[in-house]
C-alpha cells in the first residue's frame, strides 16, 4: 500500500462521509474484478454483468454498510465528544484551582442568585402553579359575594340559606361548608390536668367528603353525627394527635373532655391535610367537630359555603345556576320577607382563586425581582469570565496556534461557565433549602401553603434549567467575543492598549450600564414597595396597639332565666376585672367577644330614630359586646362616655357607635344622646368612638357598633389588659388571678395586640422583606460589576495613564478621569432605569398602598443611591490609578 | 464436488479474513483472491458477503482500515489486523484446529470406540 495520496486529504474535506466511503469501495472492487475478467478473455460488456453476478446482492451490501457506517460514526462522535468534554472539564478544574479568588466570587454570585431563584419558585410553585392538595381540586370553588365593607357576616350563609342552595342547586356533587366564626383556642380541654385551650371548627359533616380527604385512623363524621348524633364526636388533627396524645396509636373511640363534655374521637386526620394553610392562613385548627345546622337555623349567616362541581361544569356554568337559585333562597324561611336577600351574592370562584388569588400579583413581582437578579448576576458573571479571557488571550492565541478550533475554544470558556453555575446551583440550593426551611415553619405569617413549601422535582428541575440557562447564555457571550477576535494578533502584538482591547471594553461598559439599570429598577420598585409599607405601619388603626396584650377568658354564664344569665356573667366579668386592674403595672382591663382584625360579626339593621329611610339603605354594622374599660384598654378614642356597671338589662339601653356609623346615620349632626330603633328597641347612642379597622390594616371601614356585655349577650370574652410595663411580664400574674377566681380557666397565650397587628400586616411584611433583599443583594452586584470593569481598565491602562502623569498631569487629574467614567456609565445607567423603572412600578401600581408609582421621593432615593454606591466602587480604582509611578511603568515598557 | 463449491459455514469467514491479513494490508478485492487462490479455488464465496464481515469487524477493532491506492492507482480501502484482531486469530485458530481435530478423529475411526470401563 502507498501512503495516503495528496487527494485523500482533501477528498474529505466536509467532514467524514461513510455512505460516499462504502459506494467507493464497492465501485472498486467490481472495477477490480471487471479488470480481472477481461483479462481472462471476457467480452467487456459481459465482464460487467458477470462481475454483478459473482458479487452477489449488490443492493444488500450496500444498505448493510451504510447502516454499520452511520452506526460507527456516531459513536465516533460521541466518543469525541466526550474525550474533549473530559479534557475540557479536567482543564477548567486546574484553571480554575489556579485562581480560587475568581472561582470563589463566581459562585457567591451565581449560588445566590440561583438561590433566591430556586427559593422563589418553589413559593410561587406552591401557592400558584401547582393545584390544591385535594383530589381533582379543579372541581372545587369557593362561593362567596363579592367584597364589601361589613367583613364576614356579609361573606357567609345562614344554615337555612345553605341547605335551599345544596338542595336547588344542579351543578354541585355537593355542597359542604364550615362555620366560619371560630375563635382562637375556642375550646378547653379538661380532664387530662391543667386546662389546656385548643381550637376547633365546627364543619358541615360532608366537609371532608367534598374535599376528598380521608382519615389517616378512624373514620370521617356519619350523617347521623353530622345532624347532632347521639353522642358529640371530634376529629383530630394529625399535629394536634401526635402534640397532646403522643401519637397514640389507639386514640380511636377514646373520649376527651371538651368544655366539660365528653366527646369521642372517631379519628384522626392525615398529615397532608392543613385547613389553616388553606383556608385561615396562619392559623392553626386542633380538632374538628360537626356542625349540627338544626341548631344554628336562627343565628343569621355564619357558614361559608363551598362545593365540589360536577366533571365537566364550569364556573361559569356554575354563576348561571347560583343566579337561578338565588331569587330562591331564604334568609330564614320563618321569615317569608328574607326571600330573596342572596340576589348576586353567590358567585363561585375557583377555590384556588379564592386561597392564593390575592397573592398573585406580589408574587409574580417577586418572582420577577428574582428575575432581574439573575439578570445581574449573569451579567457580573459575564463581565468577570471576561476580564479573566482577556487577561487569557495569550493562552488561548497559544492554543489557537497549536490547533485549537474557535468552537473548542468557545467550548472551553463555556465549559468554565457551566462549572461555575453547577457549583453556585448546588450551594444555592443548599440556601434555597435553609430559606425554605425557615419559611415553612413562619407560623405567624398570614401565607396560605406555606407549611408545604420543600423542594421537589420541579423546583430542582426549575434550578437546573436556571442554572444551564444562565451558564449558556452568559459564558457563550464572552467565549463569541473572544474566539471572533483574530486570536494571532495577541501573539504578535503583546503590548497592551492594543486596539482589541477596547472592543471588549465597550461590551463590558454595556453589560455595566445594563447591570446599573437593572439595579435600579430593582431599588424603585423595593422602594415603592418599602414607603407602601411605611404607610402601611403608619396608618390609624383606630386603637393603640402597642402595650396592650388579650388573654381568653373562660366563663360560665348559664342560667335558667336570660335575667339570670345577664346577671351572673356581669358578676364574673366584674370580678375578674376588678382583680386584674388592682394588679400593678395594668393601666385599664376590659373584654370584648371579638378583637379587631379577625373575626366578626353583624346583627341586625338598627336604624335611626326619626328617619325614614328606604330599606336596603342602611349598612348591616359590624357588633361588638364589650364590658366598661375595654375601649380604654384598646386605646380606642372616645367622645361621650363609655359604658358602666349600671347600665344593666333594666336600664336604659345604650351604645357606642364609631364615626363611620354616625356619618351614615345623622350626616351633618352629632350623633351624641341620639336614639337607634332595632326593632322596638330603643338604643341610645352614650358614645362615639373612632373607626378601628376591623378586618384589614390596608382596607377601609365601615359601621360599627358596640353593645355593653351587661345588656346583650356576647360570644365569649376576650380580656384586654394595657399595661404600663411589657406585657409579656405581666402574663402569668394575670393568669394567676383569673384561675383564683376560675379553676378551669385554661392556660390560653396572653398575646400581645401588637401580634395581631404584625400578622395582618406580615404577607406585606414578607414580601417586603423579600424584595428589600433582592434590591439590595442587586445593589452589591452592580457595585462590584462596576469595580470590576473601572477597575481592570485601570489596569489596561497602566502605561497610558504613567505616560500622562510622566508628561505631567497630576494625580487629582488621574483620578478624575477615572471616576468621570465611572459616572458616565452610572448615569447612562440610572437614567435607561428610571425610564424601565416608570414602566414597572406602573405594573406593580396595585401592590402600593398611599405611595405613587411615580413617587419622586424614592426614586430620588434611588438614583442618589446607586450614584454613591457608583463612585464609591469607582473611587478604589481611581486611587489605585493616581498611585501609577510614571518611572515604572514606563521602564517596564 | 466437482468445482468443489464448499459453502461457509457461519463464522468461518471471519477468521479466514483475519488469516488474510495476517501478510500485511490488504483491500477487500485481493482478499478474495488471496481466499480463492490460497484455497486453489476449492473455497468459492459469493463475494459480496465479504463486505458485511469486514465492516463487523472493522466496527469491532479487530481490522483497521484506511484508503489507500491500489496496484493499478485506483483508490481503495485497505484493511490491515490490529493487535486486538491477531489475538483473535491466534486463538479462532487454535479453537478451529481442535474442533477440526475432533472431528477428523471421529470421521477417521476404522473400530467403534471401546466400551467404557465401568466401576
Amino acid at each position: 500500500m502507498t501512503p495516503t495520496p495528496l487527494w485523500r486529504r482533501y477528498a474529505r474535506l466536509f467532514g467524514p462521509d461513510p455512505a460516499a466511503d462504502v459506494k467507493d469501495e464497492l465501485r472498486f472492487h467490481l472495477q477490480a474484478k471487471i479488470d480481472d475478467l477481461i483479462t481472462q478473455g471476457w467480452p467487456p460488456g459481459t465482464a460487467h454483468r458477470e462481475a454483478e453476478r459473482q458479487f452477489g446482492d449488490l443492493r444488500a451490501v450496500e444498505q448493510i454498510g451504510l447502516r454499520l457506517g452511520e452506526k460507527m460514526e456516531r459513536r465516533r462522535r460521541l466518543n469525541d465528544y466526550w474525550n474533549d468534554s473530559v479534557q475540557d472539564a479536567r482543564y477548567t478544574l486546574r484553571a480554575l484551582g489556579r485562581d480560587p479568588g475568581f472561582a470563589t466570587v463566581c459562585i457567591l454570585i451565581l449560588a445566590l442568585a440561583i438561590g433566591a431563584n430556586t427559593a422563589v419558585f418553589s413559593v410561587v410553585n406552591t401557592l400558584l402553579l401547582r393545584p390544591l392538595p385535594f383530589a381533582d381540586s379543579n372541581q372545587l370553588v369557593w362561593i362567596a359575594p363579592p367584597p364589601n365593607a361589613c367583613g364576614l357576616s356579609c361573606a357567609t350563609y345562614s344554615a337555612d340559606a345553605y341547605e335551599e342552595f345544596r338542595d336547588q342547586s344542579r351543578v354541585y356533587q355537593d355542597v359542604t361548608g364550615y362555620e366560619a366564626f371560630t375563635t382562637p383556642d375556642n375550646l378547653r380541654v379538661t380532664g387530662r390536668g391543667e386546662p389546656q385551650p385548643a381550637t376547633s371548627v365546627e364543619l358541615i359533616g360532608n366537609f371532608f367528603q367534598v374535599l376528598g380527604v380521608q382519615p389517616a385512623m378512624g373514620r370521617l363524621f356519619t350523617v347521623d353525627e353530622a345532624r347532632g348524633g347521639p353522642h358529640p364526636v371530634a376529629l383530630l388533627t394529625s399535629a394536634y394527635w401526635r402534640r397532646e396524645f403522643n401519637a397514640d396509636p389507639a386514640i380511636v373511640g377514646k373520649a376527651v373532655e371538651l368544655n366539660g363534655t365528653p366527646i369521642t374521637i372517631v379519628g384522626v386526620l392525615p398529615d397532608s391535610f392543613d385547613f389553616g394553610a388553606v383556608f385561615s392562613p396562619g392559623a392553626k385548627v386542633d380538632l374538628f367537630t360537626p356542625l349540627d345546622l338544626n341548631l344554628e337555623h336562627d343565628w343569621g349567616n355564619i357558614v361559608t359555603l363551598l362545593g365540589r362541581l360536577k366533571p365537566g361544569v364550569i364556573v361559569a356554568q356554575a354563576l348561571d345556576d347560583a343566579n337561578r337559585v338565588a331569587p330562591n333562597m331564604y334568609f330564614n324561611v320563618k321569615y317569608p320577607r328574607t326571600l330573596g336577600r342572596y340576589k348576586g351574592d353567590l358567585i363561585p370562584v375557583p377555590l384556588k382563586d379564592y386561597v392564593t388569588g390575592k397573592l398573585r400579583r406580589s408574587l409574580l413581582a417577586l418572582w420577577f425581582a428574582v428575575g432581574t437578579i439573575l439578570l445581574i448576576a449573569g451579567v457580573n458573571l459575564s463581565n468577570l469570565l471576561m476580564a479573566r479571557a482577556a487577561a487569557r488571550a495569550k493562552e488561548f492565541a497559544v492554543r489557537g496556534a497549536l490547533g485549537a478550533s474557535r468552537g473548542r475554544i468557545v467550548r472551553q470558556l463555556l465549559m468554565e461557565s457551566l462549572v461555575l453555575s453547577g457549583a453556585g446551583a448546588l450551594l444555592g440550593l443548599a440556601l434555597a433549602r435553609i430559606l425554605l426551611a425557615w419559611l415553612a415553619h413562619q407560623g405567624s405569617l398570614a401565607l396560605p401553603l406555606l407549611s408545604t413549601l420543600r423542594i421537589d422535582g420541579e423546583t430542582l428541575a426549575w434550578t437546573v434549567i436556571v442554572a444551564i440557562s444562565t451558564a449558556t447564555i452568559f459564558g457563550l457571550l464572552p467565549g463569541l467575543k473572544i474566539a471572533s477576535g483574530n486570536l494571532q494578533e495577541v501573539l504578535k502584538d503583546s503590548g497592551p492598549g492594543a486596539g482589541r482591547g477596547r472592543n471588549h471594553e465597550r461590551l463590558r461598559a454595556a453589560l455595566v450600564v445594563s447591570e446599573i439599570a437593572l439595579a435600579c429598577v430593582l431599588l424603585v420598585s423595593a422602594g415603592l414597595l418599602l414607603r407602601s409599607f411605611v404607610k402601611v405601619l403608619d396608618v390609624d388603626l383606630g386603637f393603640q396597639p402597642g402595650r396592650a396584650a388579650s388573654i381568653k377568658v373562660d366563663y360560665d354564664d348559664s342560667a335558667p332565666t336570660n335575667d339570670a344569665s345577664v346577671a351572673k356573667r356581669s358578676e364574673i366579668f366584674q370580678q375578674i376585672l376588678a382583680r386584674v386592674g388592682a394588679l400593678p403595672g395594668v393601666e385599664a382591663a376590659g373584654m370584648s367577644d371579638f378583637l379587631p382584625l379577625g373575626p366578626n360579626r353583624e346583627w341586625d339593621t338598627p336604624e335611626p330614630k326619626g328617619k325614614a329611610v328606604a330599606p336596603g339603605e342602611l349598612p348591616d354594622p359590624l357588633v361588638y359586646v364589650i364590658t366598661p374599660g375595654f375601649i380604654r384598654a384598646m386605646g380606642i378614642r372616645l367622645r361621650g362616655r363609655d359604658f358602666t356597671w349600671s347600665d344593666g338589662p333594666h336600664s336604659e339601653r345604650v351604645v357606642l357607635i364609631n364615626a363611620s356609623a354616625a356619618r351614615v346615620y345623622w350626616p351633618g349632626e352629632d350623633a351624641l344622646g341620639k336614639i337607634l330603633m332595632r326593632g322596638d328597641e330603643e338604643d341610645h347612642v352614650v358614645g362615639v368612638v373612632d373607626d378601628v379597622h376591623e378586618e384589614t390594616v390596608e382596607g377601609g371601614t365601615g359601621s360599627q357598633i358596640y353593645y355593653p356585655a351587661t345588656q346583650q349577650g356576647p360570644a365569649g370574652a376576650q380580656l384586654v389588659v394595657r399595661t404600663s410595663m411589657p406585657p409579656a411580664s405581666l402574663g402569668g400574674s394575670i393568669l394567676h388571678a383569673m384561675r383564683e377566681l376560675n379553676p378551669k380557666q385554661p392556660s390560653a397565650e396572653f398575646r400581645p395586640i401588637q401580634t395581631i397587628v404584625d400578622r395582618a400586616v406580615s404577607p406585606r411584611r414578607f414580601f417586603i422583606l423579600l424584595v428589600a433583599a433582592f434590591a439590595g443583594l442587586g445593589l452589591l452586584l452592580a457595585a462590584l460589576g462596576i469595580y470590576g470593569v473601572i477597575s481592570y481598565s485601570v489596569t489596561q491602562r497602566t502605561q497610558e495613564i504613567g505616560l500622562r502623569m510622566a508628561l505631567g498631569a497630576t494625580a487629582a487629574h488621574v483620578q478624575l478621569r477615572v471616576i468621570g467614567k465611572t459616572l458616565r456609565l452610572t448615569l447612562i445607567g440610572i437614567a435607561t432605569g428610571s425610564i424601565a423603572s416608570l414602566v414597572v412600578a406602573r405594573a406593580i401600581a396595585a401592590l402600593l398602598f398611599g405611595t405613587t408609582p411615580t413617587d419622586p421621593l424614592t426614586f430620588a432615593a434611588v438614583i442618589l443611591t446607586l450614584a454613591m454606591v457608583a463612585l464609591c466602587a469607582g473611587y478604589l480604582p481611581a486611587r489605585k490609578a493616581s498611585h501609577i509611578d510614571p518611572m515604572v511603568t514606563l521602564r517596564n515598557n | 464436488m466437482d468445482t468443489a463449491r464448499l459453502e461457509f459455514f457461519r463464522g468461518t469467514l471471519d477468521v479466514l479474513i483475519l488469516k488474510a491479513l495476517v501478510w500485511g494490508p490488504l483491500h477487500g478485492y485481493a482478499i478474495t483472491s488471496l481466499l480463492r487462490r490460497q484455497s486453489d479455488d476449492a473455497l468459492l464465496l459469493e463475494e459480496g458477503t465479504l463486505y458485511p464481515a469486514l465492516w463487523r469487524l472493522e466496527h469491532k477493532g479487530l481490522l483497521d482500515a484506511e484508503w489507500g491506492l491500489s496496484e493499478n492507482n485506483r483508490k481503495a480501502k485497505f484493511y490491515r489486523l490490529t493487535p486486538e484482531g491477531r489475538r483473535q486469530l491466534r486463538h479462532e485458530v487454535k479453537t478451529w484446529e481442535a474442533y477440526a481435530t475432533a472431528v477428523a478423529k471421529v470421521l477417521g475411526a476404522t473400530q467403534p470406540p471401546l466400551p467404557e470401563k465401568i466401576g
